[in-house]
């Protein structure tokens, strides 16, 4: 007879605070999230050995000394007058490539400068010469 | 003067899908959520105009090189002739694989030079200079 009486209460879960508990979950995600974005400038490396003959004609050299000054086929250049003379040489030659070589103690954000005005001249041909 | 009639008009916003709506962000923000992996070194990146968004994080393979030379990957510390085993081993496990260089803008560029003879020699040619947003 006891037994009977005990299959009838009733069991529930109070789901009264669910939404304080999600909102809890929710804003410790919404803390530890970091949407750090990989951000950047890529570029492909020549393979190793890999030495393939350029005509002279199509190549463009600029190089980048120890105090950041910037020399484009002999002759020395500012930063910002990169960008349209690259683009005007593209537009005459489609096959320029362009060799970057830089100092030992060229600072690297000199180089990521450089990088970028050729990125923003559309300049896809690009590589990277070793310092002598 | 039955204007009055219209102030008791009750207007309550239903919240009883509040919940699900809670529930849906945040699976949202359970699934894109990314645990940092790696802590690496405190650099200042260089910043830049024209970047661009590596589209995988899958294929990435960060490497850190502080202001006085020092080279973290995975939060080790390498020599640069050690570079190229580690480096090495990566690609030949992912061969898609892109290196993400987080480098100090003070950082001179024969430190950087070496790396990418070192990179060369390992086959890992796909390189990614870390920067930040010009303003």
């Amino acid at each position: 007879m006891l037994r009977k009486k005990e299959r009838d209460r009733e069991a529930e879960i109070p789901q009264g605070s669910l939404a304080d508990i999600a909102f809890l979950l929710l804003i410790f995600f919404l803390v530890t999230t970091t949407i750090d974005m990989d951000k950047g400038l890529s570029l492909v490396l020549p393979a190793e050995g890999q030495q393939t003959e350029v005509a002279k004609k199509n190549i463009s050299n600029l190089l980048v000394n120890a105090q950041g000054q910037i020399l484009l086929d002999e002759k020395p250049i500012k930063l910002r007058d990169v960008e349209p003379v690259i683009k005007q040489k593209l537009q005459a030659n489609p096959k320029l490539i362009i060799s970057v070589k830089t100092d030992r103690r060229t600072e690297y954000q000199r180089y990521i400068d450089v990088l970028d005005e050729l990125k923003q001249a559309n300049a896809t041909r690009v590589s990277v010469a070793e310092p002598e | 003067m039955k204007f009055s009639r219209k102030e008791k008009a009750k207007s309550a916003i239903p919240t009883a899908s509040l919940p699900d709506i809670v529930f849906m962000l945040l699976i949202f923000f359970m699934v894109s959520t990314v645990l940092r992996e790696y802590q690496g070194l405190s650099v200042i990146l260089p910043s830049a105009k024209k970047i661009e968004k590596l589209e995988t994080k899958r294929h990435v393979s960060y490497v850190w090189i502080a202001n006085d030379g020092t080279i973290s990957i995975d939060d080790k510390l390498l020599a640069m002739d050690d570079v190229r085993s580690v480096m090495y081993e990566k690609r030949k496990n992912d061969p898609q694989l892109i290196v993400s260089l987080r480098a100090d803008k003070g950082t001179n560029m024969g430190i950087i030079t070496d790396f990418h003879q070192e990179l060369r020699k390992a086959d890992a040619l796909q390189v990614n200079y870390s920067t930040k947003t010009e303003a």
